[in-house]
């Protein structure tokens, strides 16, 4: 992948926003918890205010995993802003999450 | 080794302890004997459009409607509104069916362009809904339709095969009976490698096209513990679904009737013993215009005066142009057409691959019932099909005919030559050879039976006559110039009468004679008689007349001895 950089898109510099965010996972595995830790220090590092977190538990609901179009775990989707995002795995690469989400990390967003 | 091979093509039968799930599908079932393994995996790998998804949804629809099983489709590709529009066609009521509890559709759409990968994770939501839908409808088969479609996407693809290993065994330990299909690979049999963790039964779909014609054809590679057939078998998509033609080569049990059925040319009857057996092939093979579809229409004739339903296949000519033909040869088959014991049907060989035209056969059977079938003009199929192919085709086909009990009769143009037919020929029962020869300025044809399995046949040539009032039979005349046909014949019929009526004209000019000369003889003869009569009469006079003039002797002797008082002694001894 590429190196992140400034596009159309990139919604980081509109301080007025709120991101919507979905994880998905399944039960309380050791996977799903990493990635949820993972996401909420990356939004409170970057979104800080603005942004909310939904878990769903798709053991609770399985057929929520075909409505949803969610075949792996754990999954963020960012709902808002548009256009929808799809974020898969435990969220430890932080870089690989901030280029998901098209958030600018902070090293080039800086100054 | 020979006695394995042996197995693979004469045992197709279920092994004991292996249960398996029918998939529908005519023909494939027969090949890995009854179905796929039950409780297993099955990889079917093909190229796009090789009809893998097909194959799996008529497994999963068979399975509701013929045994009652409930399924699951998982779709990565399509959503399952497009999948149910695109079997509909075909019959295949997936809407119904997940109305009424038999199938599930999940779809997974991947859309690689939407997916950021970013570490670790697991399909455990497939499972999680995959295991949800098995639980609502009680399903026993599973279809995922194309799980390859995972790879790329996730970042890590040694997760993914991971994870589609243990889905393997995950739905075995289900017990449910599955299909997964694979995208064909360039070395591999497909091209991530999934055969790796889907092992007990892989099945290959090809789709090539050659000058323009598709032929679609499966191969079983692999079914763990069990012999199947391992060549490769056209098939086809009909209306009514996949279909992998009968078996030619693995069984050859369909019974022998003992009865016979006329051709409808009596003398043609008697040459081959008494008629055809029913359901036995007949190959009429011949140069162009030696009367081929007329022999033809003579059988569809004869059946359907017997009240019988006879399916005729025209590869060359439009019915309505064979029907005004056969008429001015006194055949008249139109009144057939309309009581429906007639079905013509005319089809470009071209037009289709090979396996549609075999689709369409078996269709037209099923609805018209036949007893008879006959394909005129089997050769233009050689267009752009390889000679094996077409032999292959050709095999089925009668396969198809001879397992319903149903007679055929193909006719086929060669080239001169016995040996141009040779490849169909040896799959036929009865093979009839029509030539035309020339001479005296004209063609005549002339009917050879160059096989005829099973019955002592005439080894005479006859000439073949199309009349005005049907096909007629004639024995050549053989001259000392060979076999003579047409007017030769008949101006050596001509002359083989006037010879005839001569001599008996010389016998009886014979016989009179000798009469004559009888007579004469018998004249003569009583004349002869007569005269002998005569003579023995004379002779007995003579005698009579010698003995009263001894006797006149005595007495003028004693008279004189008595005037001369002689010694009656003396005198005696005297005259000695």
């Amino acid at each position: 992948m590429t190196q992140p950089h400034a596009t159309d898109d990139d919604r980081t510099g509109d301080p007025g926003e709120s991101w919507d965010l979905r994880l998905y996972v399944t039960g309380q595995s050791p996977k799903s918890l990493r990635a949820a830790e993972n996401l909420r220090r990356t939004c409170e590092e970057h979104l800080a205010g603005r942004y909310t977190i939904e878990v769903v538990d798709l053991l609770e609901n399985p057929r929520l995993a075909a409505d949803d179009q969610i075949l792996a775990v754990p999954t963020v989707v960012r709902k808002l802003p548009q256009p929808i995002r799809k974020i898969v795995g435990d969220l430890s690469d932080t870089d690989r999450v901030l280029v998901g989400l098209q958030l600018r990390p902070q090293r080039s967003t800086g100054t | 080794m020979e006695n394995a091979n042996l197995t693979d093509l004469t045992d197709s039968s279920v092994e004991p302890g292996l249960a398996r799930a029918p998939t529908g599908i005519t023909g494939l079932d027969q090949i890995i004997g009854g179905g796929l393994p039950q409780g297993r995996v099955t990889l079917v790998a093909g190229s796009a459009g090789a009809g893998k998804t097909l194959l799996g949804l008529q497994f999963l629809v068979a399975g509701a409607r013929e045994r009652g099983e409930p399924g699951v489709l998982v779709t990565f590709e399509e959503s399952a509104a497009k999948v149910a529009d695109n079997v509909r066609s075909l019959g295949f009521d997936l809407d119904g069916l997940q109305r009424d509890g038999m199938l599930v559709i999940l779809s997974f759409q991947v859309n690689p362009t939407e997916i950021v990968a970013a570490g670790e994770f697991d399909f455990e939501p497939l499972f999680a809904s995959l295991g949800e839908a098995i639980g609502r409808v009680g399903a026993k088969r599973v279809v995922l339709d194309t799980i390859e479609v995972l790879f790329g996407v996730f970042g890590d693809d040694s997760i993914v095969r991971a994870e589609l290993s243990r889905l393997a065994r995950w739905l075995e330990d289900r017990g449910v009976t599955a299909i997964v299909t694979g995208e064909r690979g360039d070395k591999t049999l497909t091209r991530t490698g999934i055969e790796e963790y889907v092992s007990d039964c892989v099945i290959v779909l090809d789709h090539r096209v050659r000058e323009g014609i598709s032929t679609r054809r499966l191969r079983v590679i692999k079914y763990r513990g069990s012999a199947h057939g391992t060549n490769e078998y056209p098939f086809y998509i009909s209306p009514r679904g996949f279909v992998v033609l009968p078996i030619t080569s693995i069984t050859l049990d369909y019974g022998a009737p003992e009865e016979r059925i006329s051709t409808g040319i009596a003398r043609l009857d008697h040459m081959l013993g008494g008629g055809v057996y029913r359901s036995s092939a007949i190959l009429v093979s011949g140069t162009a215009g030696t009367g081929k579809t007329s022999l033809g229409a003579s059988l569809v004739d004869a059946a359907c005066q017997r009240g019988e339903r006879v399916l005729w296949v025209l590869f060359e000519e439009s019915p309505e142009q064979v029907l005004r033909n056969m008429r001015s040869i006194g055949l008249d088959l139109r009144p057939w057409v309309d009581a429906g014991l007639l079905r013509i049907w005319a089809a470009r060989p071209a037009a289709f691959g090979l396996e549609t035209h075999l689709a369409l056969l078996a269709q037209l059977i099923d609805e018209t019932g036949p007893s008879l079938a006959v394909l005129d003009g089997i050769d233009s199929f050689s267009h752009g099909s390889s000679a094996s192919d077409v032999t292959s085709m050709m095999a089925r086909q009668l396969d198809l005919l001879k397992a319903r009990g149903i007679t055929i009769l193909a006719t086929a143009l060669d080239h001169g030559g016995e040996t141009s037919m040779m490849d169909v020929s040896s799959l036929v029962d009865v093979w009839l050879l029509l030539r035309n020869v020339e001479s005296n300025g004209e063609r005549n044809r002339l009917l050879f039976v160059l096989k005829s399995r099973g019955t002592a046949h005439s080894n005479q040539v006859r000439e073949f006559v199309l009349t005005g009032h049907g096909i007629e039979l004639i024995d050549v005349s053989v001259g000392p110039a060979g076999v003579l046909t047409g007017s030769a014949r008949l101006a050596q019929q001509a002359a083989e009468r006037d010879a005839e009526v001569r001599r008996i004209d010389e016998l009886g000019q014979q016989r009179r004679e000798v009469r004559r000369s009888i007579s004469e003889r018998e004249a003569h003869l009583a004349t002869l008689q007569h005269e002998l009569a005569r003579e023995r009469e004379e002779l007995g006079q003579i005698d009579l007349r010698e003995h009263h003039q001894a006797a006149d002797a005595d007495a003028d002797q004693l008279a004189m001895a008595t005037q001369r008082w002689a010694d009656a002694a003396h005198n005696d001894g005297g005259n000695r």
